[in-house]
């Protein structure tokens, strides 16, 4: 029995770098969402919401042709760089973020869209810039909303398969990322090692999950931060 | 000197001409208003629906007027016609919203902040410090909008507006949730500052004291336009709208018809078709300009009636009527009764009257009614003026 101490490390480097990145992405996007007038709107969120229901090989297939030689971003990135996206490490976090985006963006344009209209009409007839605004009260009373949408993100990333499989293929220490190192042990008979794997991406997870909704069950705070109408 | 000063007041008038229209499916609703609000307080008086806030909305940016223009002394905020509209943030409108919209993840100190970001750290310290203090909040500098009271969060939205220096105060409401006592101290802290800014402020409310207690001036709103203004006196005393009368407390409204006109003595009979058919009842009120047979409309206050259980003599209140009191029910500490003589009058008295004269339903009582004490206004129909003073 050994564990694939390199691909689990290889998963949770994958998992951090795109929550990083669709937070960084989802804040915009999110904003955008809960707060555009454009009259074709929907159509950007059922686009967002798509990889929840699209089979994982279907978006990964796509993504991989997206990114081979005979697509135009494929080569701008060849003549840049010198190689494919497909089947490197980079490639995988592309094919990630689009899978793991509605799980960061739905939850963080929810909760902007929760905050209340006339904070944002007060914030305005004070002085402030939308962008001001945003930052200022609709992100800090969006707190819980944004850890939901990033751990959600992470947890997503982590436990992929199909995308990763079908744009990443199998490369030791490049794209080999726990599920797929499990799924190999299985193919091999090697139980004793996909068990240990498996359990410990299970605990990992768990434990991760736990102490972010411990830290984000300030309930007793955010209850302060809406007003009893009785008092 | 003098003259730049009031080159200085002139200069800051709002004056706002708004026209704007709503389409849903419930209802179509617009608003088209034109006046000049000088600086002090200027009370938008009117029933809730009657557009107020959109009004104030217009005046703030957040929604933007189909036509019209909008200034203060000569600086322009929105012209229909230039197609200029200054952004929210750069009106310098201070806006107290109807459920005040404190921020509630910041402190106290940092709500009253918030405008002031524009500023150096310690200018912006120093003016909130001092609003925090003019506004007797500042023992509660650190603590968030949850864990103080009604009263001293209205403040706290109060001096949040105010400490940006705005050159317009809007206030929807501002004291509506506010007992008495309290309430009374926000106004004198309010009337004090403006007596030391002397800027614009649109005051929105129902309430009749507040409106007596602040009011410069009165601009009633019914269904998106300006019925009436005036001072508070003038509109609320002797009001010529129903829907003023309404708002200015008058219990009992009744159509009626002129039935006679007596010049000489000041006075015209108007006759009140009563609820049993071909009855009527007789009221003497105030001479107005009116043809005999005309369509009037006759408000008095509950409060206004005196009840007698024995026919009084030597009067000099003209209207005595005899009827029946139909029901006695105590309202806090008063006690209202109505009465039928023909028609069905509501009638306030104290507990103590109440019980001095066995007042029960059933029991025959005389009502009297001062003739001043029957106001007549104008109905949705028929318009005319009012002779002499009241």
């Amino acid at each position: 029995m050994s564990i694939d101490w390199q691909s689990f490390r290889l998963t949770i480097e994958l998992a951090l770098v795109v929550s990083a990145i669709l937070f960084a992405v989802g804040l915009p996007l999110g904003w955008w969402i809960a707060f555009s007038r454009w009259r074709w709107k929907f159509f950007v969120e059922a686009l967002v919401a798509l990889p929840i229901v699209l089979p994982p090989t279907v978006l990964g297939f796509y993504v991989l042709v997206a990114l081979g030689s005979q697509s135009p971003l494929g080569r701008w990135w060849q003549s840049l760089t010198g190689h494919t996206l497909a089947f490197t490490f980079s490639g995988l976090v592309i094919g990630s973020i689009l899978y793991s985006l509605p799980f960061a963006v739905q939850p963080f344009a929810a909760s902007f869209s929760s905050v209340d209209r006339k904070l944002l009409a007060a914030s305005a007839t004070l002085g402030a810039s939308p962008l001001r605004t945003f930052f200022r009260v609709v992100v800090p009373l969006s707190v819980p909303g944004l850890v939901t949408g990033v751990v959600l993100a992470f947890a997503h990333t982590m436990g992929e398969f199909g995308v990763v499989l079908m744009i990443g293929g199998n490369i030791p220490g490049v794209t080999r990322t726990a599920s797929i190192s499990i799924y190999d042990q299985v193919q091999a008979s090697n139980y004793a090692s996909a068990n240990a794997m498996a359990l410990l991406l299970l605990i990992f997870c768990f434990a991760v999950l736990t102490v972010v909704y411990a830290l984000n069950r300030r309930t007793p705070n955010q209850k302060l931060w809406t007003i009893d109408p009785a008092k | 000197m003098a003259t730049s000063v009031e080159t200085k007041l002139a200069n800051s008038n709002l004056s706002a001409s708004v026209r704007k229209t709503f389409l849903s499916a419930e209802r179509e609703f617009s608003l088209d208003v034109a006046f000049v609000a000088a600086p002090g307080f200027t009370i938008l008086f009117g029933a809730s629906g009657s557009g107020k806030t959109t009004l104030l909305d217009c005046v703030a940016g957040l929604t933007t007027p189909n036509a019209g223009r909008i200034a203060v002394g000569e600086r322009v905020l929105f012209d229909a016609e230039t197609h200029e509209n200054i952004p929210v943030a750069k009106r310098r409108v201070g806006y107290v919203l109807q459920d005040l919209a404190l921020f509630p993840h910041l402190t106290v100190v940092r709500n009253t902040e918030y405008g002031l970001a524009h500023l150096p750290r310690a200018t912006r310290k120093e003016r909130a410090a001092a609003m925090l203090h003019e506004f007797r909040i500042d023992h509660m500098r650190q603590q968030r909008p949850a864990e103080i009271s009604g009263g001293e969060r209205q403040r706290v939205a109060l001096a949040r507006a105010l400490v940006t220096d705005p050159c317009v105060l809007l206030l929807d409401e501002p004291l509506a949730a506010l007992d008495g006592a309290t309430k009374a101290k926000i106004i004198d802290d309010l009337r004090h500052w403006n007596e030391a800014h002397r800027i614009p402020i649109l005051y929105v409310t129902h309430n009749r004291e507040e409106v007596l207690a602040l009011g410069e001036r009165v601009l009633v709103m019914e269904q998106g336009r300006i019925i009436a203004q005036g001072t508070p006196h003038e509109v609320l005393s002797a009001p010529l709208q129903e829907t003023v009368a309404q708002l200015a407390g008058f219990e009992n409204i009744f159509d009626a018809a002129v039935w006679l006109v007596h010049e000489d003595r000041g006075t015209i009979t108007c006759r009140l078709s009563a609820d049993k058919p071909g009855q009527f009842v007789l009221l003497e009120t105030p001479l107005i300009r009116a043809e005999m047979g005309s369509r009037v409309r006759i408000g008095i206050r509950a409060g206004d009636i005196l009840l007698a259980v024995v026919k009084p003599e030597g009067l000099s209140a003209r209207n005595v009527i005899a009827g029946q009191i139909i029901s006695v029910e105590r309202r806090d500490m008063i006690v209202s009764a109505r009465v039928d003589c023909g028609i069905t009058m509501e009638v306030h008295l104290t507990l103590a009257a109440r019980d001095a004269l066995h007042l029960a339903a059933g029991r025959d009582v005389w009502l009297v009614i001062k003739t001043h004490s029957c106001h007549l206004m104008r109905g949705s129909s028929s318009q005319f003026p009012v002779l002499g003073s009241q």
